[in-house]
Order: C-alpha cells, then structure tokens, then sequence
C-alpha cells in the first residue's frame, strides 16, 4: 500500500522549472531513495511534502489526506517528522528538552495552555525522551545545551526529536552529509536499527552507500523529473541513470 | 542592540554549562520564599539606603511586575515589544474609571486592569504577531503611540486628555454610600491602600506575580515558549501551532501590565497619557535586560535599579556631593564635585546610559549573569580549599 502518493506536481521559480510532472509512490514501511544530480529538485520535493512549498499542480497525498494547502505544523501532527539538511533543532535547550518537546507535541497537539503543572511531573514523557536519547547514543549527554553538540551529534539529536514522535512517515535530507565515514557507518547502523521498527522513511542521499545500503527502491530525479525508479539493483544497471547522474560512468 | 546579542548562547554556556532543565521544585520554592520575604521587608533593608520612603517602594513593586510581564514575553519568548506603555496606561485608565463609577474598593479596580491590559494586548497582538523580529517591534511601538496620540485626541472624553483622568466629587460610585465632605480614598474593604499599606497591596501583587512567572517558566507551556524564542521554525515542523502560544505570551504580559497600571491608580488614583509614551514602553525593556532577561528575579532587580538612580541620584545636587567627598582634602573635594555633578541630579540619565553600556558589553546576561559569576568563581574557590 502506498502512504504517500505523488502524482503530476510541478513547482516553477520564476522561469525554472524545478519540478515538473512528479509522480511518486512511497510503499508502506519501506526505505525509499531519491538520488540526482545537484539542483534536480530533491530538497523542493521534499519541501512540497512538509508544506514549505506548495506546489503550481498536481497532489500530495499522505495516508489518504491531501497535504497541499495545510500549515507545517498539521503536517506533521497527521504523522511526518523531518530531519533537515542542516540540522534544526533549539540550540538554547537541553539535549533532553528538545526531545520532550516533540513529545509534548505528539500527545497534547499542536496547542495546549497548560502552565500550572512542572515539565518534570510528566514522567512518561521524560521517560521517553530519555530512551529515545539512549537509542541514538546520546544518552551521557542529556543535560548539556544541544547548541554545543558536534554536528554529527546534533543530526542524531534532531532525530531524536523524530523518532520520539514515532512518526509514519520520516523524512531525511541527507542524514550523512559532511560527516566522517565512521560517523557515516555508525548513522547507517542507526538508521537500519529503527528501520526494524516499521517507519516509512524518504531519503535524500549522495552518499552511494548510504543508499544502496538502505533503500529498498530508488527513484531518480533529474532536472525536476523522475526519469527511473525501481530496485536498487535495477536502478546501478540502468544506462539512463549513468548517463543522467553520472555522466556515464560506471557505478 | 539586538536580543540576538544579549542572548547568545555563547555567554549563558560561560555561565552555565549544564542546561538549565527547570531547576527542582524544592529549589524554586525555597527561592520564592526568599523572594517574597525580601520583599515584605523592603522598607526595612532599603532604608539604610535611603530608598524606604511609601512612594519608592510602591514603584519598585509597581514596576517589578511589569518587567516580570514584559520578560515572559521578550525573555522566554524572544519577542521584543516596544509597545508594553500602551497597557499600562489601559491598565490606569480602567481602574481610574472603576474608582469613578464603581467603588473606591481597590479589587474591582484591578481586576478591570487586568482585563483590559489583557482584552487590549490580544487585539494588538493578534495583529503584531503576523510579523516577527524588528518588525514585530515596529508594530507594537506604532500601535502604542497611536494609542497615546488617540488619549490625547480623539479618546479625551475617555482619558480626559492632557488633564488626565481625575477622581471628581460628584463621580456616581454606584457601590459606595453617600460621598462624604472631600474626595474617597483608596481602599480595601474599608482599610485605605495609601501609603505603607498601599505599598503593601503592590507587594502582595508582585509576589503573586512572580509565583505565577514561575509555575509558568516551569511549565511545559513555558518550555514551548523558550523553543519558540530558540527556533521557531523547528516549532512549526515539530507540530506546534506557534501562533496561538506568542499571542498567549503577548495577552499574558498585557495583564501583567495592566495590573502595573492599575496599581500605578490605586495608590495615587489618576491616570494620565504620558503613562503609554513610547519612552516608558523603552524603560521597561532597559529595565529587564540590566536585571538579566530571560531569568526570574533579573527583571525585578533592574526595575529596582532604574527607579532606584532614578529617585535617588536625581535628589543629589553638589552640596550633597560636597558631604560624600568631604573626607578629601579641600582641592580634591572640589574636583571631585565638579568631576560627578553632570552624573547626579538632572544628569541622572548620564551614569544610567554609562552603567546600562558597561552592563551590555560585559555582563550581557545582565545583574543576573553577574550574580552567576561571582558565584561560580565562589564555588570554584572552594572546591579548590576543599581540594
């Protein structure tokens, strides 16, 4: 069953044309990957999906509902959290307020007045957040400000801030970009870990390995179109692909 | 001078290196006791100082609640307003006119100065909220000054123009007896809120409203408040809906300011528009950033401060800059007195600019940051001993 469905979107700026005539099926619990040159309209895709943009034509669809025309904040209480390119989180917080934060979200909606009880009376919800911290490996590092993590670090943290939401959908803009290559491999082995627990995940990625290692389709976009999609096996033989991405050469 | 700059996380991680995640209930009570006994007992400690007399403390009280209002919304939430007078002088105006057709019972009074510094910051708000930073400020002075330019125009037969509104003696105060020979006083249920006991009454008021300030600090409301002001972008995609909490923080700080205001009436019961001047909407952000924006207690310290230099240092003139310096040689004496008289007296506003810029460059997190420093410094010294 696909959650998310795609068909026909096109976003112009000014004269260019970033997207044009998307279509895209995102199978329930699978790992799908959007690769493509620089400027082929990933990230503005992934921007149509969250409602940063909205696009000239066609249909976003989530889980049945449209999300064209609905505030970032609806978005994501209908079940899509984001990790950002460059890392969004509150940098003046504490490690473990930015995770309960989401949490509150996730079980009180997107407003609620309460300020009487102390943040430390909902157990659970530090209980969680905390958990959550441990997952991702940060868990020495509950109370320290979040703005004097590494970047490394601080895209763990923001997917904290994800996974405590326990999403349907997450989405990741280059989970792996500028890092090492064991922050690289520890991120992958992260990302396989939740990968067990179900959640559909869109992954934007440069890194080869990172995609191949996780995606279970791959789709190709090149200058705002989806010229292939498919296994990922398929998609490192196609030749429209090489000649597309990598200007012919071999993968 | 920009929040941005004040609050850099860089100075609060000099100061703090573990964040601070709300502190325990235990701690936040014993400092609220602490605070409310130092406030009781004002007129006692200040008086060494000079600074005991009913109409000082009244202000420090006065203006301690209202720069605990303000920093709810420019501390916790990042949202500077340059428009808080307007409130205040709503907050004045509604309770002057509850004295006038009501009672001269000072309940009544506040409460509809809370209300309309409320019912007033919500339309105002409502519409300065669409924007954010500078232009949020823009908006919120424009409407402030617009309603001081109205009290003085079109609203006179509301605000009673350059006059000011005014206790009459032929007012109706449908809930009093039969007025006496001279004008009412002030009261709470019969027990007149002037002097002392009205210093009193603004007591109880701001240790209430630091109590408040706190439970909501700590509070997840609170928390989402301090995200909004960290990363409001985060906010929206993290599934908050962030409008309604910076207006909540906006209505809030409005009351708070109202309930300044009206106090401002019930201890010398006139309210005039020179109370919502974009000058007086400044103060109270000087006042909250030389305290420490952002904490408890800081906003209050600075309006003690400014009000203090205010009252104090304005009195002195070079006679009694003469008695200070009178331990030194005659010369010297006389140097002395030429060299600090533009400081005191109508130059009060000169040593307040020269201690605001000291403040700002090296102490950003304000007195409070201060405070941190020193104790930081203290705590390290005896672990050294201890060692």
């Amino acid at each position: 069953m696909a959650i998310l469905n795609v068909q026909g979107v096109c976003k112009d700026f000014g004269g260019l044309r970033a997207l044009n005539q998307v279509n895209l099926k995102v199978q329930q619990g699978t790992v799908h990957a959007i690769i493509g040159p620089n400027g082929a309209g990933k990230s503005t895709l992934l921007n149509c999906f969250v409602g940063r943009i909205t696009p000239d034509t066609g249909s976003v669809t989530f889980d049945g509902k449209s999300l064209l025309g609905i505030q970032p904040h609806e978005i994501n209480q209908a079940g899509v959290a984001r990790v950002f390119q460059t890392p969004e989180i509150f940098a003046d917080l504490s490690l473990v307020e930015n995770v309960k934060i989401p949490a509150f979200a996730k079980r009180d909606g997107s407003f609620r007045m309460d300020l009487w009880s102390r943040v430390g009376t909902h157990g659970e919800i530090t209980d969680h957040a905390e958990a959550v911290l441990e997952d991702v490996g940060l868990a020495d590092k509950l109370h320290m400000h979040a703005g004097s993590l590494s970047r490394g670090d601080k895209r763990r943290l923001e997917l904290a801030m994800c996974l405590v939401q326990d999403p349907k959908l997450l989405l990741l803009d280059e989970p792996t970009a500028g890092m090492s290559r064991a922050d690289t491999n520890a991120t992958i082995d992260l990302l396989q870990r939740i990968g067990e627990r179900g959640i559909t995940k869109i992954v934007i990625e440069h890194d080869m390995t990172v995609v191949f290692t996780l995606a279970h389709t791959i789709s190709v976009l090149a200058q705002g179109t989806v010229i292939a999609e498919g296994e990922p096996e398929a998609i490192k033989g196609n030749p429209k692909v090489q000649e597309a991405y990598l200007g012919g050469a071999h993968l | 001078m920009s929040a941005a700059t004040i609050d850099s996380p860089g100075n609060q991680k000099a100061v703090a290196p573990s964040a601070n995640d709300g502190g325990s209930s235990r701690a936040d009570h014993i400092k609220f006791l602490i605070f409310a006994l130092a406030v009781l007992t004002m007129p006692i400690w200040l008086s060494p100082i000079g600074a005991a007399y009913p109409d000082l403390v009244q202000k420090f009280a006065i203006f301690g609640i209202l720069a605990i209002g303000f920093n709810i919304l420019f501390g916790l939430t990042g949202y500077l307003s340059f428009g808080h007078a307007a409130f205040l002088g709503v907050g004045s105006y509604a309770a002057v006119w509850s004295f006038k057709l009501l009672t001269m019972n000072i309940v009544p009074a506040i409460l509809f100065g809370v209300l309309a510094g409320g019912v007033f910051a919500l339309l105002i708000g409502y519409v300065s909220l669409r924007r954010t930073g500078i232009y949020f400020s823009i908006l919120t002075l424009a409407f402030a000054q617009m309603s001081y330019n109205l009290a003085y125009s079109v609203l006179t037969p509301i605000t009673n123009g350059e006059t000011g509104l005014q206790l009459a003696l032929h007012d109706p105060r449908i809930l009093d007896g039969p007025a006496g020979a001279g004008l009412p006083s002030t009261n709470l249920f019969g027990m007149l809120t002037v002097g002392y006991t009205g210093f009193y009454v603004c007591a109880v008021m701001l240790i209430l409203a630091y109590y408040l300030a706190m439970r909501i600090r700590r509070s997840p409301f609170g928390m989402a408040l301090r995200a909004i002001k960290s990363n409001q972008n985060r906010m929206n995609y993290t599934g908050f809906n962030t409008r309604p909490y910076t207006l909540a923080a906006f209505v809030i700080s409005g009351m708070y300011a109202g309930l300044a205001g009206s106090l401002m009436a019930v201890v010398d019961p006139l309210a005039g528009a020179e109370r919502m001047q974009w000058t007086a909407s400044g103060e109270v952000v000087l006042m909250t950033i030389l305290g420490g924006s952002g904490t408890l207690l800081g906003p209050v310290l600075g309006a003690g401060i400014i009000k203090y230099f205010e009252n104090i240092f304005s009195a002195f003139n070079d006679q009694v800059l003469g008695r200070i310096f009178d331990f030194l040689p005659e010369g010297l004496q006389e140097a002395a007195v030429v060299l600090f008289s533009p400081f005191v007296g109508e130059g009060w506003h000169l040593t307040l600019g020269v201690v605001f810029m000291l403040i700002v460059i090296f102490l950003p997190g304000g007195v409070m940051e201060g405070v941190a420093r020193i104790k930081a410094r203290f705590d390290r010294s005896r672990s050294d001993t201890a060692r």
